[in-house]
């Protein structure tokens, strides 16, 4: 009797959960829609701020260029003439020349950070410190870079404006490099000390391999940051209309000539100034999705053998 | 092989306490070892036969896997850990202050439990990663140690229009295979497997089995495995361990039948762990 009577009340339960369910279910789509499309809405909005920045750019700077413009130095301002080839050199260079410098020392400490350094004082120290070096304003490291590197050298120069860019990249490169290097996982790691590798070639042939195309794009998004900065280029390499002549002399670079060419009345100015926006932004843009597309190509290397 | 005589070279070389136990390859004396405060395994005593198998069981936590990465000086790695003791790999203590740890692992291999070929390099590039990055520039040695390796791993076969497709597009047991191809690159004299087929299906898991056959004219193993009739169908010498000690060692086929500790026969048959 227990039993029969059990069973029913348990059947009861059954319908009625059953019930709930079926009513919630309902509900739990109605809000599924909702949300989806909330977030569609958010999507959206973030990217109609970048689009629209793009249309602009574009749509205001494509008048303004041409084969004079991409590669003869600035006429006189109210002449209109002449263009911002020393600008697009100068960025080329500075940018350049800060990577090279900023790429391999923020590489190098990451790789000590994650693989060589443990918990103590020391490591400690040095990950505070680039934390807190990745919040730095940029016209900081600016006034500095005039400080120390202007006056030490005795002008405006190339060096500076490298350096003050280097400073920017480093703390970016280190934590990107480290963040990617801890997911490489530790199995890889026992099978090359397995093999009697030293640890240094486990490091760099095997580990820094995996985390390759993390390291790059990390390289890419740092250079990408200190290719428009303006700030530390305004104290450190001055700006000029002249091509480049010197390693220690004042250069001009994209974002600097367009703050200036923003800054002037003129509305030929102005115009330059939109064309150089727009010279800048593709640049970039080149350079990112180029550098995708090799890292991918790369991220496995063939060999061609049969037996 | 040169740099085999090298390194015998220098391990001896540097090397100065040796303890000469003929006719085994490896001889463990009184060993500890230890994760910080905590003691894994007590003054082991064992030997271990030239072109032998010898299979470790026992229960989980039994100290089978730290015993294994003992030999090869691998236990030392993880942070905290330590190890005291003798391990005389052919008359020489490997833990002999004087000897370079490195160089060890290219005398005595592993295999792991989770196959782990490096995800960035091809099936080649894998097998030839320890003789490349060890120095070994010979194209054509590198060429001929590759495809033995890969033969004696019963590999070859399988593989051998594909080399230059990525280690990691195997399947999990051609994985396996290709990372005991790799570890028989470095012409190692004694290979540790660390439960090499827990990760497998049965098939792959009894390729590997009559691979370890094959393997043992050659070189000294020793597998580690929870799977007892696996260490009876593949070892001509079982070792069973609980809690950190061993408790009894000698040939398969006695541990099996006749084992002379009771906690010994209680394992076999299944009354506990």
């Amino acid at each position: 009797m227990t039993s029969s009577k059990r069973g029913t009340e348990r059947h009861d339960h059954k319908h009625a959960l059953q019930d709930i369910m079926l009513k919630y279910s309902a509900r739990r789509r109605f809000m599924d829609k909702i949300v989806t499309i909330f977030v569609i809405v958010c999507v959206i909005a973030a990217i109609v701020p970048l689009a629209s920045i793009l249309i602009e750019v574009i749509k205001n700077g494509a008048s303004a260029i041409s084969l004079e413009f991409l590669t003869q130095p600035p006429g006189s301002l109210i002449s209109g003439r002449g263009g911002i080839g020393p600008a697009i050199q100068g960025t080329l260079i500075v940018v350049g020349l800060a990577s090279l410098i900023g790429a391999p020392i923020g590489v190098l400490a990451g790789i000590y950070l994650s693989e060589f350094a443990g918990n103590g004082i020391f490591p400690s120290a040095v990950r505070l410190f680039n934390n807190v070096l990745t919040g730095l304003p940029s016209i900081v490291v600016g006034i500095v870079g005039y400080i120390v590197l202007v006056l030490t050298i005795g002008s405006f120069s190339v060096w500076a404006g490298a350096l003050s860019l280097s400073i920017i990249m480093i703390p970016i490169v280190v934590r990107v490099t480290e963040e990617t290097i801890k997911i490489v996982p530790n199995s890889i790691r026992e099978a090359g000390h397995s093999l009697g590798i030293p640890k240094w070639k486990i490091t760099l042939y095997i580990v820094l391999k995996s985390a390759k195309s993390g390291v790059l794009t990390g390289i890419i998004l740092s250079i990408s940051r200190i290719a428009g900065e303006t700030a530390p280029l305004i104290m450190t390499i001055l700006g000029t209309s002249l091509f480049f002549s010197s390693l220690t002399g004042p250069v001009d670079a994209l974002p600097l000539r367009i703050w200036r060419l923003a800054s002037q009345p003129y509305e030929s100015a102005h115009a330059a100034g939109w064309g150089a926006a727009l010279i800048l932004v593709t640049m970039f843009l080149a350079l990112s999705i180029s550098l995708r597309i090799l890292a991918q190509k790369k991220g496995f290397t063939v060999t061609r053998t049969t037996i | 092989m040169s740099s085999s005589k090298e390194i015998t070279e220098n391990i001896l070389t540097k090397s100065l306490e040796a303890v000469t136990e003929p006719n085994y390859k490896v001889s463990i004396r009184r060993l500890d070892a230890s994760f910080g405060a905590k003691q894994a395994l007590k003054n082991i005593n064992l030997d271990v036969k030239e072109n032998s198998v010898t299979a470790f069981i026992g229960p989980s936590g039994c100290g089978k896997t730290t015993l294994i990465r003992c030999l090869n000086r691998m236990h030392e790695m993880t942070p905290g850990a330590y190890a005291k003791g003798q391990v005389i790999l052919d008359g020489i203590n490997i833990y002999d202050k004087k000897v370079d740890p490195v160089i060890i692992k290219r005398r005595i291999g592993m295999v792991f439990q989770k196959p782990n070929p490096f995800p960035t390099m091809s099936i080649y590039d894998n097998v030839a990663a320890g003789l490349k990055l060890n120095g070994v520039k010979d194209k054509k040695m590198i060429h001929d140690i590759v495809k033995e390796s890969l033969e004696g791993a019963a590999l070859l076969e399988e593989v051998k229009n594909e080399l230059d497709k990525p280690g990691v597009g195997l399947s999990g047991g051609q994985q396996q295979r290709l990372c005991i191809a790799r570890a028989l690159a470095m012409q190692p004299e004694v290979v540790l497997m660390d439960e090499p087929t827990s990760a497998l299906d049965p098939t792959a898991s009894s390729k590997i089995e009559e691979l370890v056959h094959e393997l043992k004219k050659d070189l000294t193993i020793i597998i580690v495995t929870h799977n007892m009739q696996q260490a009876a169908r593949v070892s001509d010498y079982t070792a069973f361990m609980y809690l950190g000690e061993l408790i009894e060692h000698g040939p398969t086929k006695q541990i099996f039948e006749n084992p002379k500790k009771e906690l010994t026969e209680r394992y076999i048959s299944g009354k506990f762990g």
